[in-house]
């Protein structure tokens, strides 16, 4: 077999669509100057945006209808994602959709309709934010699960990044259990006083914090455990991967355009600094590195499937991760240096991607991490 | 859209791979070339003439070109599906390239209705070998101002300079040429013309140039009071440089209409992984090494992003953003790729890659650094790497000159 494997990459009408709709509404939502507005805010995010996007129906589009969802699938969410990146849109869409995919492919199908479970996929694909808490230090690539559901059911542990928490109505909190790996659903107004710290994070465009879960005493109907817990949780990784890799790849072009768009009005020695190569040709790498991040999401997107991801779609989620951010970096880098002084100003957009690119290059695994999964999924097996 | 049904494809699919298997030629025993750039000795280009008329004469060859012209006016999907065939079965190159790719495809669709008679069959069958005067020694990256005259003189044009690097110029029955006709233009490119140009005629004289390699495969093509025909002349006096340019597209693969056929040996990833499985670094398997399948690693999302890239550039509303941007970056990101890959796969051999073609505990005969030096002639001939990169930075992102 190849070490290339799969290429396929498919883009349905629906999609295209999705798409369309989707960057005009970032556009005319985002404008730099709303992005600039908000990221000194409380949110983070504005809560009559995020509406028109539960409007839309985005929470639930990839959750079936069953649930409320408008079953789309991944595929369909993968173009949202990236015309958020471009338009550095942020709000509670990353960390619901996650719950949700994190939710639905990890509970048996023998679930009671009217489960807990069933009742948070509701709600969160009717707009209720929800977020998942899944890190319980800073290593992404951590195979221990060390949040403990007890035998009581208590939760004993602190989260880390749980992203958009502050308007979370619900958490899905990862743990284990007689080392097991199970989901405790629980709702924002179960935890205690103090147990919330927010994060400061490099990305002023979003919010995150850290949870003590300990002493929460979750329902036997509000824990999801069972054979699929393991498999759902890679795969929400690998999502989270893909995700964040869409967004990345919007963030990279519309980072590569502010800084073209420099190139062309700043003049020096009675030159346009865009006619000098050692700045036009890492703007050429870049553009290499956005045409290659949306041929790897893309490429993705179309292997995604509703059931357990194949190792054909991790190796792309992967790869999507691997690309995007390593892109973003550089792209987001080289704003800065482009720029002269004025790169180094809280005023200049530039500062905007740079510090999402190394959120972005963090989040669920760097590019390294990804890289040795894909050693051995590509060099040993 | 290819209107071939699935069935059609398949049926063809067998037929050719069918076909290849029985006419695979065996390993004549001299060392092949890895690309047309790269027929240096007449004992290749006989061996590879013989190869390329074959696969015509099967049907295989130009088969969306038109009939009369010695193709077979089928859909472009069967020559694709010939030319995969003929990558998995590993079968030699069809060496005419610049016919085949260039000034056939050139010829299809600006050429009259003479010159498509006179020189497509020929183009196919082998029997005409083509090359391209375009560089000079002065004038490489900057074409437009080329200096090679070429001057009206009753019904012929006398030709007089100097063209380099000309693949094939010692071979070659025609040669598409880029000269000046006009100096006193105003424009320097708006004084330069096109021709489809004989080689055998006095006043010619290619010179075979040594390469890196120690082999030969172009020439240093010497006009002295060289008269060809002025019907040789296409298009227009001073279209020259229109006409140059469309060639290029051809060249770096950004247009279609190539006759089809294997213009180079492909050298993939997976080949260099499997040369590595027995190499040791430190006492361990190199395939081990964590800094090693880091790199490999990258080397071999950097061709995925090339073959996907290829996916994407047909789906219309995933090109919106930069558009013909893929198209126009394919050389410079396929041929970097390469020259990366070939470069790591000596790298990797320990103390094996400092040997050579030629030395017998070499890995592969050499192959890895004989293909190494040569992919140097992608980085360079057909616009060099970094003036790809002015051409995107300027044409995509519209950053200055
Ligand atoms: C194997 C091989 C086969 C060839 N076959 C043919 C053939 O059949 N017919 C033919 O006509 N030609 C052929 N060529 C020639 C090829 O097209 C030229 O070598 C190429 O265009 C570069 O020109 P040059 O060699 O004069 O280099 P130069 O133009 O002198 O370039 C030297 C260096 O300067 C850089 N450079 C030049 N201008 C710029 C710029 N504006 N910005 C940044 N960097 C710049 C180049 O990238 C290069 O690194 C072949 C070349 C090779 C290697």
């Amino acid at each position: 077999m190849s070490v290339m494997g799969n290429t396929a990459l498919s883009f349905s009408e629906d999609q295209a669509m999705i798409l369309d709709v989707a960057r005009a509404f970032c556009r005319d939502k985002s404008p730099i100057g709303s992005v600039r507005a908000l990221l000194e805010s409380d949110t983070g995010f504005d809560p009559g945006v995020w509406r028109q996007m539960v409007d839309m129906g985005w929470p639930g589009m990839a959750l079936p209808e069953a649930v409320g969802g408008s079953g789309l699938g991944m595929g369909a969410v993968v173009p949202v994602m990236e015309a958020m990146g471009k338009s550095l849109l942020g709000g509670p869409l990353l960390g619901s959709v996650l719950a949700g995919q994190l939710l639905w492919r990890a509970a048996d199908d023998s679930a009671p309709s009217d489960s807990t479970r069933n009742a948070v996929l509701v709600a969160l694909a009717a707009g209720a934010p929800a977020a998942v808490a899944v890190l319980d230090n800073h290593d992404w690539g951590a195979s221990r699960i060390r949040c403990e559901l007890g035998t009581d059911n208590a939760l004993q542990g602190v989260k880390q990044q749980v992203m958009e928490a502050a308007g979370a109505e619900w958490f899905v909190v990862v743990a284990q259990q007689a080392g097991e790996p199970v989901l405790a659903l629980v709702p924002a107004a179960d935890l205690v006083a103090g147990a919330r710290r927010s994060h400061t994070l490099i990305d002023c465009t979003r919010r995150a914090q850290a949870i003590d879960f300990s002493g929460v005493r979750v329902p036997e109907d509000a824990v999801v455990r069972g054979p699929r817990v393991a498999a759902a949780l890679r795969d929400f990784r690998l999502l989270g991967a893909l995700l964040v890799a869409a967004e990345a790849g919007g963030s990279a072009a519309a980072c590569l355009d502010t800084t073209v768009d420099y190139l062309k009005t700043r003049k020096q020695f009675g030159r346009l600094i865009g006619s000098y190569q050692a700045l036009k040709h890492p703007c050429v790498d870049i553009l290499v590195g956005v045409d290659s991040t949306r041929s790897f999401v893309y490429h993705a997107a179309t292997l995604l499937t509703d059931g357990e991801l194949d190792r054909e779609a991790e190796v792309a989620c992967r790869m999507a991760k691997a690309q995007a951010t390593e892109t973003l970096k550089y792209a987001g880098d080289r704003a800065i240096q482009f720029h002269g002084g004025m790169g180094f100003t809280w005023e200049c957009d530039a500062q905007l991607y740079v510090r999402r690119a190394q959120w972005s290059q963090q989040a669920f695994g760097d590019a390294q991490h990804h890289r040795k999964r894909l050693a051995q999924l590509l060099l040993d097996d | 859209m290819s209107t071939v049904s699935e069935q059609d494809r398949q049926e063809f699919r067998r037929e050719v791979s069918a076909w290849l298997r029985a006419n695979k030629p065996a390993d004549p025993g001299f060392l092949l070339p890895q690309s047309f750039m790269e027929v240096g000795s007449e004992q290749q280009l006989e061996f590879l003439r013989e190869w390329q008329y074959k696969v015509w004469a099967a049907g295989y060859l130009g088969m969306a070109w038109l009939k009369q012209y010695g193709g077979q006016g089928l859909d472009p999907g069967f020559q694709s599906i010939a030319d995969q065939e003929m990558r998995r079965h590993a079968v030699p190159i069809c060496f005419n390239v610049i016919g085949l790719g260039w000034a056939g495809p050139l010829i299809n669709d600006i050429g009259t209705e003479a010159e498509k008679s006179r020189y497509l069959k020929g183009i196919l069958t082998g029997e005409d070998i083509w090359c391209q005067g375009f560089s000079e020694p002065d004038h490489g990256s900057d074409l437009g101002s080329a200096q090679t005259r070429a001057e009206r003189d009753g019904d012929d044009y006398v030709i007089n300079g100097t063209k380099i690097w000309t693949t094939m110029g010692n071979f070659a029955k025609y040669m598409i040429l880029l000269a000046r006709t006009n100096p006193a233009a105003e424009r320097k490119y708006d004084g330069l013309s096109f021709f489809l140009a004989p080689m055998q005629v006095p006043g010619i004289d290619p010179r075979p140039i040594r390469k890196l390699t120690g082999e030969y495969g172009f020439t240093e093509t010497f006009f002295t009071d060289a008269r060809i025909p002025a019907s040789c002349l296409m298009g227009e006096e001073g279209e020259g440089w229109k006409i140059a340019m469309k060639t290029l597209q051809y060249e770096r693969g950004a247009e279609a209409g190539a006759a089809g056929g294997l213009a180079f040996v492909r050298i993939v990833i997976d080949d260099m992984i499997e040369q590595l499985r027995d190499v040791e670094r430190d006492g361990a398997p190199v395939l081990q090494d964590p800094a090693v399948r880091d790199q490999l690693v990258q080397l071999i999302m950097e061709e995925k992003a090339v073959v996907l890239g290829d996916r994407r550039a047909g789906i219309a509303p995933l090109t919106t953003d930069y558009p013909f941007s893929l198209p126009l970056s394919n050389k410079l990101r396929f041929t970097e790729n390469t020259r990366r890959m070939r470069q790591l796969a000596i790298n990797l051999q320990g103390a094996d890659g400092g040997l050579y073609v030629g030395d017998e505990g070499a890995r592969q005969g050499g192959f890895w650094q004989r293909a190494y030096l040569n992919s140097f002639s992608a980085t360079i001939g057909g616009g060099t790497s970094q003036v790809q990169a002015n051409i995107i930075a300027e044409h995509i992102l519209g950053l200055p000159k």
